[in-house]
């Protein structure tokens, strides 16, 4: 490895001036940065999309955006916040952590990583062209369900289609690097069964990316050759079916969410023990739980789908097979709960928001554990019930989780402690005001207001308004959380190698910032 | 480091099989269902069996229609419901028509209720084998010839096809261009 090389000759080598340093590196911490800094710039431009959408419904009829236009704001928010905001977020702290967990001195393929940021902004800019295109946006909702996406689509969506495959070379190309580095750079002596879970998690999740983007590739081709080349794929005239673009779809869509939650087990699973002083409880156990839930991820795609007229067999194999993920889930939700039993436990900004997620992640399983009996979900299909549901395990769920090991590592980043005070006011009113949004829509989903529609019978009006509260008071708090990394990097108390004194793992035997090249001579794990 | 470029061939050589198992599943999928019966569609031109024993027993086919998106072709069954025997060959039409001044080529979709007894319905001869030319104006009775199949389960008593008519005029140019060429002349 020729950075090991460099980074023994010279040790205290830094990095490139300017703006050369971050289009030419291949530091994966100078990535690591790059990718927080890109998917909290997302997160912020998704955000303002959901602030039109809680705007427009503020109050019953159509105010602010036409239908057409709100199509488009639902469709960009969600492409966003999934392919721009959480995943590379937690490709971002995998860049940062990986290595230093794991006692390696960069990512096993460094110019390769540098290409897999690099791809993003160029994807999300031309995605982002198409709000200014004739016949605007994307406007077929984030699972682009042909026809819609086909015979009914902008102009606009061959510019999808390019972004969405520049997004998925980029995510390929992140796990490849994620799996080889971690089969091959480990430190002497950490065993895959010493392996911090965020590592595990990590791997795990990359294999679940190989397996399920190039199939997301595959869909949007389809998409491209029948909107373009006349084949009929999802055309029924043709003698294709739109049901099978649902089938496709959904065949990535279902491992694609369990890509942007395996990573916060992982970082939750670093978090809890920390600050409760104990070592993390039944970590086999967790293993194998985040195993079989990646396993399990592809056999159950077709609960999305309950509505399209499956046989009665199919809606019961995908219903049972969907209700068995509950059980390693619940492994987990009580291994976290055992962990913290008896410990003696602090409250600091990452320890509120990491408990946060445990309480809110299995609010939002248990009203998917109600969505997947496949009667019931007869009901709520399409309702806000479901938006409630993923919005939970996602914002509350994934977000927070992002949000906990930043604060966990800003420490290790920057070498400065945060402002706690702010931390906290920042965790109280994101959990307070995430809650004022979405509690409310299960009401409402349950009550029949259905999703993607712009406007609303005027029974639902006192938990939309309230619903919108709580979304423009969480969008603005999310700016104190903007306030508090800047004040963080400039300065602030000096932070000592290991800040965090029930803090495990590699990660804090080095200083604060961490150097720029570490573990340039692998460190020993007994 | 050979261990680690023949890692990164095999996660290359996966993510290629994975997208082309993405496109596998479009066969695999036509296959299942054709296996399964599970999406309503049904199979191609079946040959009749002559020696086809007739069951004695009363089944009622409904005859739906409907239009894709906004067409104003016109496209109706003649028979709204037949009682058949199952072993037995039954003739059923439908009229559409042409109200354009313009040729046009439409395609039909078949899709059977409950779609499990798709597989029992073969279909002899049907307008939905192929993409059908309208003259403007003109009117067709469109023939489908079917049988039951004999071992159709005892439990269902009714069963209903639905065509759905598509209006393919674009995808099929050289018709349109053909036919207006024979009408000049």
């Amino acid at each position: 490895m020729s950075s090991t090389a460099v980074g023994a000759e010279h040790h205290d080598h830094g990095p490139a001036k300017g703006l050369k340093r971050w289009l030419y590196t291949t530091n994966h911490k100078d990535i690591g940065t790059m990718y927080l800094v890109l998917s909290f710039v997302m997160f912020l431009y998704g955000g303002a999309f959901a602030m039109g959408i809680r705007l427009e419904l503020f109050e019953p009829g159509i105010q602010y955006f036409s239908p057409e236009k709100y199509n488009q704001m639902i469709t960009m928010h969600g492409l966003i916040m999934v392919f721009g905001a959480v995943m590379p977020a937690f490709v971002g702290l995998a860049n940062w952590m990986i290595p230093l967990q794991i006692g390696a001195p960069d990512m096993a393929l460094p110019r390769m990583n540098n290409w897999s940021f690099w791809i993003l902004p160029f994807a999300f800019s031309m995605l982002s062209m198409t709000t200014f295109m004739d016949g605007g946006a994307p406007n077929f909702g984030w699972t682009f369900y042909a026809p819609l996406s086909t015979t009914y689509a902008p102009p606009s969506t061959t510019f999808f289609i390019f972004a969405v495959h520049m997004m998925g070379i980029s995510s390929i190309m992140g796990a490849i690097n994620v799996i080889v580095t971690i089969f091959n750079m480990r430190a002497p002596g950490m065993t895959w069964m010493k392996m911090p879970l965020f590592v595990w998690t990590w791997l795990i999740t990359a294999f679940l990316l190989i397996a399920a983007m190039p199939v997301l590739a595959g869909a949007v081709t389809m998409m491209l050759f029948d909107i373009h080349l006349g084949t009929s794929f999802f055309d029924a005239a043709g003698g294709g079916d739109p049901v099978l673009f649902q089938h496709i779809f959904w065949f990535f869509g279902h491992p694609e969410v369990y890509i942007m939650i395996l990573p916060a087990f992982g970082v939750v699973s670093a978090i809890l023990p920390a600050f409760a002083r104990k070592p993390l409880f039944g970590y086999t156990s967790m293993v194998w739980a985040v195993a079989s839930i990646a396993l399990l991820s592809f056999i159950v795609w077709a609960h999305h789908m309950f509505l399209v007229g499956m046989p009665l067999v199919a809606e019961l194999f995908f219903m049972y097979a969907t209700m068995l993920i509950a059980i390693p889930t619940g492994i987990k939700v009580f291994n976290w709960m055992a962990t913290l039993y008896q410990g003696s436990i602090t409250f600091e900004t990452p320890m509120l928001f990491a408990l946060a997620f445990l309480v809110l992640f299995t609010c939002g399983g248990l009203s998917g554990l109600m969505l997947s009996i496949g009667p019931a979900d007869f009901q709520y299909h399409d309702t806000y019930f479901v938006v409630a549901h993923f919005h939970y395990v996602l914002v509350p769920g994934a977000v927070f989780a992002i949000m906990a090991g930043a604060y966990y590592w800003l420490p290790k980043w920057t070498g400065h402690m945060y402002d706690e005070r702010l931390g906290k006011i920042h965790f109280w009113l994101s959990f307070i005001s995430i809650n004022v949004t979405f509690f409310p829509q299960h009401f409402l989903g349950l009550a029949g207001m259905p999703r993607r529609i712009p406007d609303y019978a005027l029974m639902f009006s006192d938990f939309n308004m309230m619903s919108s509260i709580g979304g423009l008071t969480y969008g603005v708090s999310q700016l104190l959380f903007v306030y508090i990394i800047i004040k963080c990097v400039r300065g602030g108390e000096k932070a000592s190698e290991k800040p965090w004194d029930g803090a495990e793992g590699l990660e804090w035997t080095v200083p604060s910032p961490a150097p720029y090249h570490t573990f340039s001579t692998p460190p020993k794990v007994d | 480091m050979a261990t680690e470029t023949s890692l990164v061939t095999k996660l290359g050589i996966a993510t290629v099989a994975m997208f082309g198992f993405g496109f596998a599943l479009v066969p695999l999928y036509d296959v299942f269902c054709e296996i399964t019966g599970f999406n309503g569609k049904t199979a191609g031109k079946y040959e009749a069996v002559e020696s086809q024993q007739v069951v004695q027993r009363d089944v009622d086919i409904q005859f739906l229609s409907a239009l894709n998106g906004s067409t104003s072709i016109s496209f109706k069954p003649n028979n709204r419901s037949v009682r058949v025997n199952p072993g037995r060959t039954y003739e059923i039409s439908y009229r559409v028509s042409n109200p354009h001044e313009r040729p046009v080529v439409i395609q039909a979709v078949p899709s059977v209720s409950p779609q499990l007894l798709a597989q029992y319905l073969h279909k002899v001869e049907c307008f939905c084998f192929n993409q059908q030319l309208l003259q403007p104006g003109e009117t067709v009775d469109m023939p489908m010839r079917f049988v039951l199949d004999q071992e159709f389960p005892e439990e269902y008593a009714k069963l209903s096809l639905a065509y759905t008519l598509f209006d393919v005029s674009e995808q099929f140019p050289d018709l349109i261009a053909g036919a207006q060429l024979a009408s000049n002349n």
